[in-house]
């Protein structure tokens, strides 16, 4: 018995002493390749080799109207971005789970196609559309094709966007739909007395609320970086006034490159905590009792 | 209760006629199904269902996978529409009319709480969507969740609820919006077989208590025969019996009622005349139709329909017990005639001890009509 006791007493500490030095390798190395360039960066930014240490370039940075601006404009496009995207997606994937299951495939084909087609294709193709312009100026449309291309909020490249964002939306409301029995719930709320309307806001939309807010941090980062489509059609949101300021002003570039970071990760926090944390952290201050 | 049932096939379509309001009938309205047709490309899933259900009655529907009872409650909750027919509730024609307007409360198959809302807000959403004050509809919540068995789960999220738990805050919010029929979609199938039980009693007990009317789809007929008025065999899209469970067990009107309900036998027979048919050396009554004299048929007879007594002498045939199977208060055996026909007989455990496998014994149908199949 004594001998059992001595086996089992060493057998289980041995047990729990193991760590997992490969898990915890892995985790160095992709620490040090995210974390490598950011901290160089940062130190190209504070290091002035006649001054030392000083924070100087962003505070140049802040001071700077060109950043709040092209900022502004490119924060006011993701939001317009992920708005019109999640308009367009959630409704159609709904229909689509609900009504018409046979089209899932082709939908999504269809939202796949951005990620093949290069933006540089895509914006030639809008280019040429944004040439008609001149033609039409005797008609109605004129005004519309202005508006597109309006240099303080430009519309167009809101659509051109949308259309990159779907491959994001798609998969993350894809995997949202899949998660839960949206037939069963839609058909338990329509059987209560409710409207598809009042159905689609406070069944499906709170369902799928993980998803949606999975696509829109995806969508609003893929805008926040875009650079191709904004610069060939001349417009200058963060990203392509960042490298604008870099070709005369390099340290005032990077630094606006950490700010526009820290930025985006609070955005990013934002969204998540207002939109996907609320419900988790209701039903986590409770036990489950089963 | 009484409850009566007619079955007549006609042109295709079988009718049933309304059983008398069961208890509490005066809280519920009737439902009336005519014509009912419902082709899902080249399947039939409903071929002209006919069925009457009067106010406060549960009607169960029952049959095989397939066989279009749950297309027959979609239609009737206005998920589904049908080809052809009519859908009457309360007199009132609601075949056009979309779901969210019938005033039918339904509880699902697999859970369908909406999992981003408590208990208590599962409840409340019918009434929420009617505008009910908020006061009111937290006080029915209360009331309901009380009703159904889990007082003070009030702010509990579906996950933290089990199956069980989590069908009865279904049942209470179909309740909750004082529908005027009660639609059941299988909803004890996901759970374990004790909680079944207990929740198919407490069902019962308020859907009595309530009088409402209710229709309950299943696949399992030990349900449909305990909780139901009156319980409605389907098979292929079309209504082969509804009657009440002691006639549907004791008086099948179709061999397949005969045979989807219960356990039976088929023995082989020949017709004789005056409507007899002689089955293991003895003459029993037909019931039903009954083919010409001196026709070979298939005679069903239920288990508890056979007697069999040790040795091989005196009336009946000769047979020898392959397997007894102990349940308790009866021991059911597996016995083979000399002739090769195989039949289960329930016996009294205390008369069963002496028959043990191996055993030589007699089989003989008792004195009791049955019913024959080409």
């Amino acid at each position: 018995m004594a001998g059992l006791t001595a086996v089992s007493r060493t057998a289980v500490p041995r047990t729990a002493r193991k760590r997992p030095y490969g898990s915890i390798l892995v985790l160095l190395l992709a620490a040090l390749y995210f974390l490598v360039p950011v901290a160089a960066s940062l130190w190209f930014t504070v290091d002035d080799p006649a001054k030392g240490l000083t924070f100087g370039a962003y505070a140049k940075g802040l001071r700077d109207d060109g950043m709040a601006t092209s900022l502004g404009l490119s924060v006011r496009l993701g939001l317009a971005t992920v708005a019109l995207g999640l308009a367009l997606m959630v409704p159609t994937m709904v229909v689509v789970t609900l009504r018409l299951p046979r089209l899932r495939r082709v939908v999504e084909v269809l939202c796949m196609v951005p990620l093949i087609v290069p933006p540089i294709a895509l914006v030639a193709g809008v280019s040429t559309v944004l040439s008609w312009e001149d033609d039409l100026r005797t008609t109605p449309l004129w005004g519309t094709f202005q508006a597109l291309h309006d240099k303080s909020f430009p519309l167009v490249l809101v659509l051109v966007y949308t259309v990159m964002s779907l491959p994001f939306l798609y998969r993350s409301l894809d995997g949202g739909l899949r998660a839960v029995d949206l037939k069963t719930l839609v058909e338990a709320s329509r059987s209560l007395g409710a409207t598809r309307r009042t159905t689609l806001c406070r069944v499906v939309v709170p369902n799928l609320r993980p998803a949606i807010v999975s696509g829109s941090v995806l969508s609003l980062a893929m805008v926040l970086g875009e650079f191709t489509v904004a610069n060939v059609l001349g417009f200058e949101p963060f990203s392509v006034w960042m490298v604008h300021v870099g070709e005369y002003e390099a340290q005032l570039s990077v630094a606006a490159a950490m700010l526009s970071l820290l930025i985006t990760w609070g955005l990013l926090l934002l969204l998540t905590n207002l939109a996907g944390g609320r419900t988790r952290a209701r039903a986590d201050r409770r036990k489950p009792t089963v | 209760m009484t409850t009566t049932a007619t079955t007549a096939k006609q042109a295709g379509t079988t009718s049933v006629e309304p059983a008398s309001a069961g208890p509490g009938a005066e809280g519920g309205v009737g439902l009336r199904l005519r014509g009912l047709r419902r082709s899902f490309g080249a399947t039939t899933a409903l071929d002209g269902l006919d069925l009457d259900i009067a106010p406060g009655e549960l009607v169960a529907l029952l049959g095989p996978s397939g066989c279009g009872k749950t297309t027959a409650l979609r239609i009737i909750a206005g998920f589904e529409t049908a080809d052809t027919g009519e859908l009457l509730i309360g007199g009132e024609d609601l075949t056009a009319v979309p779901a969210n307007r019938r005033d039918i409360g339904m509880v699902f198959q697999s859970y369908s709480l909406f999992p981003t809302m408590t208990a208590a807000e599962n409840v409340a959403y019918g009434l929420r969507v009617r505008k009910v004050p908020k006061a009111e509809r937290a006080a029915r919540a209360t009331e309901l969740l009380e009703l159904v068995g889990l007082p003070g789960r009030e702010k509990h999220y579906p996950h933290q609820l089990s199956g069980g738990q989590q069908q009865r805050v279904a049942l209470a919010r179909a309740l909750a919006i004082r529908p005027r029929i009660l639609l059941l979609d299988e909803p004890l199938s996901a759970l374990d077989a004790k909680v079944r039980l207990q929740l198919r009693e407490e069902i019962r007990r308020l859907q009595l208590e309530l009088g409402i009317t209710t229709v309950f789809v299943t696949h399992d007929q030990e349900e449909a025969l305990s909780m139901a008025d009156r319980v409605a065999v389907m098979k292929e899209g079309r209504l082969e019996q509804c009657a009440s469970p002691s006639e549907l067990y004791e008086r099948p009107a179709t061999p397949f009622v005969a045979e989807f309900v219960g356990t039976m036998n088929r023995l082989p027979g020949v017709v004789c005349e005056g409507g007899t048919v002689e089955v293991l050396g003895r003459r029993v009554p037909v019931h039903g139709e009954c083919p010409g004299v001196g026709c070979e048929v298939d005679v069903l007879v239920r288990p508890e329909g056979l007697r069999v007594r040790t040795g091989t002498d005196g009336e009946g045939e000769a047979a020898t017990v392959r397997v007894a199977t102990f349940l308790g208060g009866t021991t059911r055996l597996l016995v083979t005639t000399d002739s090769g026909a195989e039949a289960k007989v329930d016996l009294p455990s205390w008369e069963a001890e002496a028959l043990t496998p191996g055993a030589r014994c007699t089989l003989t149908p008792q004195e009791q009509p049955v019913l024959v199949e080409d």
